[in-house]
């Protein structure tokens, strides 16, 4: 009995001393080592009296526990020191910078096209493209300006041949006929792209960007064309409400033809749409002019609807606070990162045009 | 169109502010550009009198002047003019004001040593005439009287400019603003009354119309005024002309000037003893030519509409008058003339010969065919009233008749086209009161159209008319459905979009640059492509359409790079074109990256960007979009701007699909040449129209889930081989054995130099290898691995490194 008192006591005391592990492990072995005293005791549990044995046994286990226990927290507590040692010695410095990492950013223009697809999406357009390089007759003869009409001055073309057939077209409307010639009624669309017009100074740029709109179906009306614009509108400027005016002009795709304006005020040098008693022009729109619709094979004697053209570069100016026109197509790579946008930022209906 | 509210005011009973003008002018569809008031600035004119006169003591031409300015103060004022003397009443301008003509603020300014103290003005100066010789003399008496007095009377409306659209003649006069005015309820239109000429002299200049093919003058009226004395107009019609920004020249011209700016007649005077025998209006014979009241010399086309006489051409008719014929103060004999052109013949005149002018402009909108006789009638009897003479009768000859429009308007499209309701009665008050003539048949509204509205042909013109008087305000919001029946986007509009942000999010700054460029970039990028040229560019710098995106991107690159940043990746996707036709074009995604990655780290090693850095960018985007690279074909036959050693050509299968993408180092002699200070340059271009769209959308993409549970194993290789085998055939090789067991290959080392022979290369790939079924034993793993080493060896020409 007192046998295993005293190894119990002599190693305990013994693991009170400051030891290594190495030498925590020395005694492991020496107590449980294949014949290490406490295994050696286990042993000899055979030959011990069978009145004794259970209270023999029950003493062994407990010695053996308490010892064990002793030696593993020793080892735990040596270990943990050392690691905490360790990780004290890999300390770096974590405000040096991290490893370079480069950010694209998506173009303002291209964000605006996303922003302009995305309202109109929810409201049933769907987006169609023309080619950049149209003929004489889709750009203009096909939208009711013929040859010699003074409408015409006011798109200064670009041709790509001396009989003037080719050339840029000088606005996204071309795609209303290309789109009305290749499908049937009703139609719903919207165009982004390029247009071109050989004008640059500070306002102009010899290219820029337009959306058309075109809605025909059996019973469209003014109505739903200020409709469509009113919320387009307020959807793009995210605002609660603007102030919207139709003023009557003309095109000659047109007819009735109107302008449209909306209200604005600058406040510290900002434009605030919506407010104010200011007039900005925005847009052009109408409802189709009949020989447009039967130049395309649609009856206008069933089908009417309208059709309007959005400059993309003049919005994206207006909704972000981009005062010149030309840093558009300058690609200074300052401009790009300060008012691009990270590639994440999908407009979408759900979550928003914008974070 | 300017006009001034004043002189809308003789056509139009009205009372109300001109804000309100402003507002209705805007609200009909007459919009308002802006507004001036040109009377700013001019109250600073004094009419004042020279006191005395010395010679100026350092200038032989020059008078130093003692000038009463009124308020009893005496300026002195350095002058040059002859006539300036004591005692002249003249108009005097003060430091401060600003000079109309020249539009300088005058100073005190010492002249030859003596300190002027403002200047005595002459007519031209003050834009009142030409007249430059002297300064202005003031003989009436009234203005003694008035010493110290502002000059101009202060006008009592502004200029307002209005931007007329085209299809407007009838409002480049401004009775015909007041006629709109007046339908949309804003004052009263007066009626105009037109006194005739009664005379029975006879116009004795015989004028005829030649009638051939393409005769672009349907009518001329004519009316010849004798015993005239050209003189300064009267002060009531300078003062009109002043008023819309206009200078006075002579009472005829002014007239004539007037009538057109009143009722858009335009009116032409003829020096009548100038003309040889008489007029012939005709078409032009090929090589003839006329000096112009432009004073330029024009060399006319074959089939110009002409005025001419025995002599040759006077003028081009409608579009400008010629020297030879034009009326002078000493004019004697007046022929007015008043024609009628065809606008198409006006304009195709005026754009081969590139003249604008008030005439041409007003011709070309279609002026009205019965404003002949009008416009004779009022510039004749001011005529005679100003320069006195006598009137013959009107001549007009012409070759066709004009006939009023007939119209059948039925007034139910204009609710289907407005969405809204106005009552017959309204509309029949709205088309009365611009000039139609209305009379209800069966409920439908029968249209005589009034001569000045060439525009009108067609109901939708008058469901036009009817709402821009009614008011766009009347039209109601129909609210949106928010509902969709068809995708917004097809399969490309979705890879486009997809692809702009897959290339931006690998650190890609997305630029716009315009569709043309420069031909000294655009040779280095349009290989085997034609030039294609813009005839008329906006300089020869923007002269083509880009072949490549390249050649704008190129350019922009190096703009940056010289802007001091070092380190850069841009793109841009858009168009390319192949020819001048529509839909000769291409839609590329073309990237640019320069410098080097971890530039200044203190974590990394820096390096210059190069071809795999690139190469990653298409592939990883490609395989963003939905492309297998493991399909992926890849060869080095890339265009003549890459380095030919270092870029290659991606296809998405071998054999099948056009070229998917170009990518590697931009070709060291472009970058030469074009002066491209950058340690390296790469780039790619990835070609959206050969792309193959995936047949099935993503939902049916997705495969039945199946992975293997059983354990894998890694195993190494290194091969021996020919340089010119490529790492791409070694590794189809190997991955043909067996589909089954060969999940993975990587190569994982390249090496050429000591210990392997020339011309040779050490390549090192790990294989991993899992079956699908169990887990395979020693001996499995051995077999394969044999058989690996056997089909590269025999396939490749490859030796495994011992």
């Amino acid at each position: 009995m007192s046998e295993i008192k005293n190894i119990r006591d002599q190693f305990i005391s013994k693991l009170e001393n400051d030891l290594s592990i190495d030498q925590i492990n020395e005694i492991k072995t020496e107590l449980f080592g294949k014949n290490g005293l406490i295994s050696s005791k286990f042993k000899t549990i055979g030959s011990i009296p069978d009145t004794d044995r259970k209270k023999f046994a029950s003493d062994l286990n407990q010695a053996k526990d308490e010892l064990q226990n002793l030696i593993t927290s020793k080892i735990n507590e040596l270990e943990g020191k050392k690691i905490n040692e360790k990780l004290e010695k890999e300390k770096v410095d974590i405000t040096l910078p991290e490893r370079p990492f480069v950010r694209g950013k998506v173009h303002p223009v291209s964000q605006t096209i996303d922003e302009i697809s995305s309202i109109f999406s929810e409201i049933g357009f769907s987006v169609e493209e023309g080619p950049d390089v149209e003929n004489e007759y889709y750009n203009f003869t096909a939208l009711n300006t013929p040859d010699n009409h003074p409408a015409r001055d006011m798109h200064d073309t670009f041709y790509l041949d001396e009989n003037k057939e080719f050339l840029l077209r000088t606005h996204t409307s071309p795609v209303q006929i290309r789109t009305m010639l290749k499908d049937k009624p009703p139609f719903k669309i919207i165009a982004p792209g390029r247009t071109y017009r050989s004008d640059s100074d500070q306002t102009h740029s010899p290219m820029f960007h337009q959306v058309e709109g075109l809605h025909i179906d059996t019973n469209i009306n003014m109505g739903h064309l200020k409709g469509c614009l009113n919320y387009f509108i307020k959807e793009f400027f995210e605002v609660e409400k603007i102030k919207m005016r139709f003023r009557p002009s003309h095109f000659p795709f047109t007819e009735p033809s109107a302008e449209v304006d909306i209200g604005y005020e600058i406040k510290d040098g900002k434009i605030i749409i919506g407010e104010g008693d200011k007039w900005l022009e925005i847009l052009g729109c109408g409802m189709v002019h009949p020989n447009v619709l039967k130049n395309v094979k649609v009856d206008p004697s069933k089908y009417q609807g309208y059709a309007f053209g959005i400059g993309i570069d003049r919005l994206a100016m207006l909704k972000y606070g981009i005062n010149d026109l030309r840093a558009f197509f300058d690609c200074d790579y300052r401009w790009l990162n300060h008012f691009g946008f990270d590639p994440l930022d999908v407009p979408s209906n759900y979550r928003g045009l914008s974070r | 169109m300017k006009i001034t509210y004043d002189w809308l005011k003789d056509h139009l009973k009205i009372s109300a502010k001109e804000e309100k003008l402003l507002e209705k002018l805007t609200d009909i569809g007459l919009e308002v550009e802006s507004i001036e008031n040109l009377f700013e600035g001019l109250d600073l004119f004094k009419i004042a009198k020279i006191v005395k006169t010395e010679k100026h003591p350092n200038a032989d031409r020059l008078k130093v002047c003692e000038v009463d300015v009124g308020n009893k103060k005496i300026k002195k004022v350095v002058c040059g003019a002859a006539n300036a003397r004591e005692g002249l009443l003249t108009v005097y301008a003060p430091p401060g004001a600003i000079i109309p003509k020249n539009k300088t603020k005058l100073v005190v300014a010492k002249i030859r040593d003596v300190t002027s103290y403002g200047m005595l003005c002459s007519e031209s100066e003050l834009n009142l005439s030409n007249e430059s010789e002297g300064i202005i003399e003031l003989t009436s008496s009234k203005y003694a009287k008035n010493i110290g007095k502002s000059y101009f009377s202060k006008p009592s409306s502004n200029l307002i400019d209005l931007s007329i659209t085209p299809n407007r003649p009838d409002c480049l006069g401004v009775r015909g603003i007041a006629r709109d005015l007046s339908a949309a309820g804003f004052g009263n239109l007066k009626t105009d009354k037109e006194k005739k000429i009664k005379s029975n002299k006879k116009q004795t200049l015989k004028v005829k119309i030649i009638k051939e093919k393409s005769q672009g003058c349907l009518s001329f009226g004519s009316c010849l005024i004798t015993n005239v004395k050209n003189t300064e107009s009267p002060q009531w019609l300078k003062d009109k002309l002043i008023s819309i920004g206009q200078k006075p020249i002579s009472a005829i011209v002014d007239i004539t000037n007037y009538v057109m700016i009143d009722i858009n007649r335009p009116l032409h005077a003829y020096d009548a003893d100038k003309i040889e025998k008489g007029i012939i209006v005709r078409n032009t014979k090929s090589g003839e030519e006329f000096t112009a009241l432009d004073n330029k010399n024009y060399k006319l086309n074959e089939g110009m509409c002409v005025i001419s006489d025995n002599k040759g051409v006077l003028g081009l008719g409608g579009i400008i008058g010629g020297t030879r014929s034009g009326t002078e103060l000493d004019t004697k004999n007046v022929l007015l003339e008043s024609a009628y052109f065809d606008p198409r013949s006006i304009r195709k005149t005026a754009k081969k010969l590139n003249i604008d002018t008030d005439a041409k402009f007003r011709f070309e909108r279609g002026i009205d065919q019965l404003s002949i006789e009008n416009g004779l009638n009022k510039a004749a009897f001011l005529i005679k009233e100003i320069c006195g003479g006598e009137i013959s009768k009107i001549d007009i000859q012409k070759i066709g008749s004009y006939k009023k429009k007939i119209l059948k308007f039925d007034p139910n499209i204009f609710e289907r086209i407005t969405g809204f309701k106005i009552s017959v009665k309204e509309m029949i008050n709205i088309l009365e009161k611009l000039g139609f003539e209305t009379k209800i048949e069966k409920k439908i509204i029968k249209l005589l159209v009034p001569s000045w509205r060439p525009d009108i042909v067609q109901e939708i013109d008058i469901v036009e008319e009817l709402v821009r008087i009614s008011g766009y305000r009347k039209i109601k919001i129909e609210n949106p459905i928010k509902e969709r029946s068809k995708n917004t986007l097809n399969p490309t509009q979705k890879l486009f979009h997809f692809l702009q942000r897959a290339v931006a999010s690998k650190g890609y700054l997305e630029t716009i640059t315009w569709s043309f460029t420069d031909t000294k970039y655009n040779d280095h990028f349009k290989e085997s492509n034609k030039e294609i040229k813009i005839v008329n560019p906006i300089s020869s710098e923007l002269g083509v359409l880009r072949n490549s995106i390249f050649s704008n991107l190129v350019m922009y690159m190096s703009k940056n790079l010289d802007r001091g940043i070092k380190d850069l990746s841009i793109f841009e996707i858009g168009p390319t074109f192949y020819g001048s036709r529509p839909g000769e074009q291409n839609t590329v995604v073309c990237g640019l990256s320069a410098g080097k990655k971890s530039r200044l780290s203190w974590v990394e090693k820096e390096r210059n960007v190069d071809v795999f850095d690139i190469k990653r960018d298409v592939v990883q985007t490609l395989v963003e979009a939905g492309y297998n690279s493991e399909k992926f074909y890849l060869d080095d036959a890339s265009p003549n701007y890459f380095h030919p050693g270092k870029s290659g050509r991606i296809f998405l299968n071998k054999g099948k699909d056009k070229v998917a993408a170009y990518f590697g180092e931009i070709h060291p002699n472009i970058i030469k040449t074009l002066d491209i200070k950058t340690d390296s340059l790469v780039g790619f271009e990835i070609f959206l129209d050969n792309l193959r769209l995936p047949k099935k959308p993503i939902k049916d993409q997705k495969t039945k889930y199946f992975v293997s549970e059983f354990q894998k194993s890694e195993r190494d290789f290194a091969f021996i081989v020919d340089k010119n085998v490529n790492v791409q055939e070694l590794v189809s090789v190997i991955s043909g054995i067996d589909k089954n067991l060969i999940s993975n290959i990587k190569v994982f080392d390249v090496y050429e130099g000591e210990n392997i022979p020339k011309n040779q290369k050490s390549i090192a790939i790990s294989v991993t290898i899992q079956s699908l079924e169990k887990t395979l034993t020693d001996n499995d793993l051995e077999k394969i691995n044999n058989l690996i080493i056997e089909t590269v060896e025999n396939k490749t020409g490859a030796k495994i490194r011992s």
